[in-house]
């Protein structure tokens, strides 16, 4: 082709090499503040990141979906702030800013021109200590959560099932917990919780900065110690060990809600790093997960959307990185004309032909080209850079995992793949929840006293 | 699974994040034609080992002609087979090399996007199937008929969800019998209606290499550059520019429509047809808008509904520009019996404004923000190929993104007022309410 002869002259470095150049610089300061620096010089810009230790999975029965609540108060003004004022000014300065609660982080950043950093840490560390709570702003917030529970949650029912198999699926382990937290919680919280909450977790010592763009790191830690570093310690204890009890076989529930489509969830209980028995198990459980669903020649999409077509679609996925053991999931859509336990089955199918023969050698080649590639791409967002940073910082793994984690990908091998398959995608392990559509048209009004889905799983 | 807070209130924001651009730092746009007659518009990117190569067509469904979800249908085909492939097979060729695919069509384009990494062994194989899926896709019966059966399915799916029912409903209604009307995706009836026949006649007509334009973002050199885009066009006709679609007319009066639904929420939709990607107010419209409902959450809508009032948590109106009058839509959900109080507060922001445009500190906020974040938009080679792949598409001038700032700056809050008084009439607006029957009872019936 005549490609092959005008291509010759372009780059050839090698990909590894590519891949592993993050040169994060890190300083601790007295108080305990973890600073990380990664310089990226492509563009005039840069993104601050501040991750807090706390999200869903710190939270206790009648208190769920606090971190995410205490996450929208953080906007709503500080000894020094007025409500707003913190996103008015960002805004007034081209920022882009945002924050996000997960199981087990809650994080706030901003973007911006790499000149307004002293803008994002000066009002970053007015919050992390000076947070005032007025009772007013948190009567209205509490209602736009609700109303985002509402959107979200209530009236998708998808995410309601995927809501009710999770709490289903995990006893005690606090992953069962919904991030944005049950109704019924929501309608007890109070401000002195809030108060609480904050004082408890939000702390120098319980947080991470993480900066990523055109900086030079050494002003990035002076600018650092001079916002962050007056800031004073907390006695922060970790949370109470709540950990998940073996699972004594398959559990099944069946979730009716106004659809048109019906839904498949399956998850079997897994481990992550630094609870797996074997330090290689995650990472096979992840690589397995790309077997099934890395991309579009997959075994899913391939085996059970274009081949046997007894899926709409079908995905799997598994993260490794998470403070607490999770599930590997799968979820699908029946094809028209199939149901959920022809779909259930072709799923199951799939998760013996793993435990049983050996992946071949040519799936994981593929599935290493794209964890390579991705880590190239990744560099064209300093977002994604930080965000890949503080997230490996805050569920505890660190940041230099972030260089290493494709080489432990990389070194996966089939057996190793078959040998997870074995031991966790097995019957006993299981969960599975089945959306069960019911009529949308000619219905009154669903239930929608904010009570109605508190109900817990047994 | 991280909560987004600012997810549905930023998305005004994205929908017209393609139009705030400023002086610094601007990237070089080369721009030439292929022999074929496509247009290129090209950015060397050097610092990283990739291409982002995007390639539009004028094949969206505004060119369904009665045969609704027709466009998008084809474009879901492209990589189900093409060339000496099969599906599985472009599947395997693009992600044991590490690139990435995606197609979709909406209104105005048909967009085929590829992410690469530049390395010969990995570039020669994704370009080279790039180009069959865009010049020769088989459209194979058996691949049609199941991908039609899975697009039949995420239609049934929309219906579950009352965002999309209402979103749906304010397009046909605020576009009556332009092409604009339909949903890309079709109907369940117009879809079960497609041939394989008709998709290939679809294909060879508006995928030709005068109806395309190229955006190449990447470590390429302009000689590099120049072979690929003429490469990829090699295997397409040249064929002609897409005819310009009709003007949309401006409803006499205004409608109100009402859909049951058993949800928690009540969403309310309002709108009216918009300004065009080349319109002589586009300036004054998008700054305005901003101010009303395009920033986020420092916008007066937000400030009003949610802020003051925590009735919604997101709430937006936005501007989509399009090769015609795109629409002007306002928008948010609240729990049911908040609806018709969320309502007129929407509707009383909005009138207010119109009367009294915005104030100087108001004006003064909004420029800082637009171009104060105009190097956010273009940090990364994927924005600039949407932003090339944009300004090819809708044929703006190549030094758009330099003199954008200078043209945000120039607005003035007595433009704002009266490009506002002159193009938006709250009074003629277009309401769609979706929600359990009775909660949202009539106040303004237009």
């Amino acid at each position: 082709m005549k490609l092959r002869l005008i291509f010759a002259a372009l780059l050839m470095l090698p990909l590894t090499k590519l891949a592993s150049a993050s040169q994060v610089q890190e300083r601790i300061l007295d108080n305990g503040f973890k600073v990380l620096v990664k310089e990226d010089h492509r563009a005039p810009i840069v993104t601050s990141q501040v991750w807090y230790k706390v999200g869903s999975s710190y939270e206790h029965g009648g208190l769920t979906g606090i971190s995410h609540v205490l996450e929208h108060m953080m906007f709503k003004g500080t000894e020094k702030l007025a409500p707003g004022e913190f996103s008015r000014i960002i805004a007034e300065n081209g920022g882009d800013e945002n924050a996000f609660t997960g199981r087990d982080y809650t994080a706030y950043f901003q973007t911006m021109a790499a000149d307004r950093l002293p803008i994002s840490f000066e009002l970053e560390a007015q919050r992390m200590r000076y947070l005032t709570l007025p009772e007013e702003e948190f009567l209205k917030e509490l209602e736009v959560v609700k109303e985002e529970r509402r959107l979200r949650t209530e009236d998708d029912p998808e995410s309601l099932a995927f809501e009710q198999f999770n709490a289903a699926a995990y006893e005690a382990s606090p992953y069962r917990i919904p991030i944005i937290g049950w109704a019924s919680d929501l309608e007890g919280l109070r401000v002195a919780d809030l108060r609480d909450w904050y004082h408890q977790w939000y702390a120098p010592n319980n947080a991470t900065l993480v900066v990523v763009g055109d900086v030079n790191p050494q002003a990035v830690f002076a600018l650092a110690e001079e916002h962050f570093g007056p800031l004073s310690a907390e006695k922060v204890s970790e949370p109470k060990r709540r950990a998940e009890p073996t699972q004594r076989g398959e559990k099944r529930i069946r979730i009716k809600a106004p659809a048109k489509e019906p839904y498949l969830l399956m998850g079997y209980k897994a481990t992550a790093i630094g609870h797996a028995g074997e330090e290689w198990e995650p990472y096979a459980l992840e690589m397995l997960a790309s077997v099934l669903d890395g991309g579009s020649s997959a075994r899913l999409s391939r085996e059970l959307v274009r081949g046997s077509r007894v899926a709409a679609s079908a995905g799997a996925s598994f993260s490794a990185f998470s403070r607490l053991p999770g599930m590997l999931l799968l979820d699908g859509i029946p094809a028209k004309g199939r149901d959920v336990d022809e779909l259930e089955q072709a799923i199951l199918t799939q998760i013996q032909r793993i435990s049983e023969e050996p992946v071949a050698e040519a799936e994981l080649e593929r599935i290493r080209t794209q964890l390579i590639a991705a880590k190239v791409y990744e560099r064209d967002s300093v977002h994604a850079q930080a965000r890949q940073i503080g997230s490996l910082e805050t569920v505890g793994l660190g940041w230099r995992l972030m260089d290493e984690y494709v080489d432990h990908l990389s070194r996966v091998t089939p057996a190793q793949v078959q040998a997870v398959a074995r031991k966790y995608l097995i019957p006993d392990n299981l969960t599975v929840a089945v959306l069960d559509p019911q009529p949308i048209e000619g219905k009154g009004p669903a239930p929608a006293s904010p009570g109605g889905h508190a109900r817990a799983h047994q | 699974m991280p909560i987004n807070r600012r997810l549905m209130a930023l998305l005004s924001g994205l929908l017209l994040l393609l139009a705030g651009l400023a002086v610094q730092a601007t990237p070089r746009i080369e721009t030439w034609e292929t022999s074929k007659g496509a247009r290129v518009l090209f950015v060397a990117a050097p610092d990283l080992p990739m291409l982002d190569a995007r390639i539009v067509f004028q094949a969206g469904s505004a060119r369904d002609n009665g045969q609704s979800g027709l466009a998008s249908l084809t474009a879901d085909l492209l990589d189900q087979g093409a060339g000496e492939w099969d599906a599985d097979a472009i599947a395997e060729r693009l992600e044991a090399v590490g690139a990435e695919l995606g197609i979709e069509a909406q209104r105005d384009m048909a967009s085929v996007s590829l992410r690469t990494l530049t390395r010969q062994a990995a570039m020669d194989p994704a370009l080279e199937t790039l180009a069959a899926v865009i010049a020769r896709p088989r459209f194979a019966a058996s691949e049609f008929e199941r991908v039609r059966a899975n697009v039949l399915i995420g239609l049934n799916r929309d219906e579950q969800d009352p965002g999309t029912l209402g979103k749906k409903a304010i397009y046909r209604l605020i576009f009556g019998d332009h092409p604009y009307a339909a949903d890309p995706a079709g109907t369940p009836e117009s879809v079960a209606a497609l041939s394989r026949d008709d998709l290939a006649r679809f294909h060879a007509r508006h995928y030709v290499a005068r109806n395309a334009v190229i955006a190449l973002v990447g470590a390429l050199t302009r000689v590099e550059a120049e072979a690929i885009a003429e490469y990829l066009t090699s295997g397409l006709a040249k064929g002609e520019s897409a005819p310009a679609l009709p003007p949309v007319q401006d409803s006499p009066s205004g409608a109100l429509e009402r859909i049951s639904f058993p949800s928690t929420q009540t969403h309310i939709y309002a709108g009216q047809p918009g300004m065009t990607r080349t319109d002589p107010d586009y300036f004054p419209l998008y700054v305005g808008n901003h101010i009303l409902g395009g920033s986020g959450l420092v916008s007066l809508l937000m400030e009003e509904v949610r802020e003051k009032r925590g009735l919604s948590y997101s709430v937006y109106s936005y501007f989509l520009p399009m090769a015609e009058r795109g629409p002007f839509l306002a928008g948010l959900s609240t729990k049911n019996d908040q609806g018709q109080q969320a309502r007129e507060v929407l509707m009383d922001t909005i009138e207010r404004f119109r009367a009294q445009g915005p104030t100087q500190e108001e004006l003064a906020a909004a420029i800082k923000n637009i171009t104060g974040g105009f190097p956010l938009r273009i940090a990364g080679n994927g924005k600039i190929a949407q932003y090339l792949a944009m300004i090819g598409f809708y044929n703006l001038p190549v030094d758009y993104l330099d003199r954008f700032n200078e043209r945000v700056e120039a607005v003035t809050a007595t433009a704002i007022r009266d490009a506002f008084q002159r193009r938006i009439d709250p009074a003629r607006f277009t309401i769609v309410i979706v929600g359990p029957d009775g909660t949202a009872l009539a106040g303004r019936e237009p």
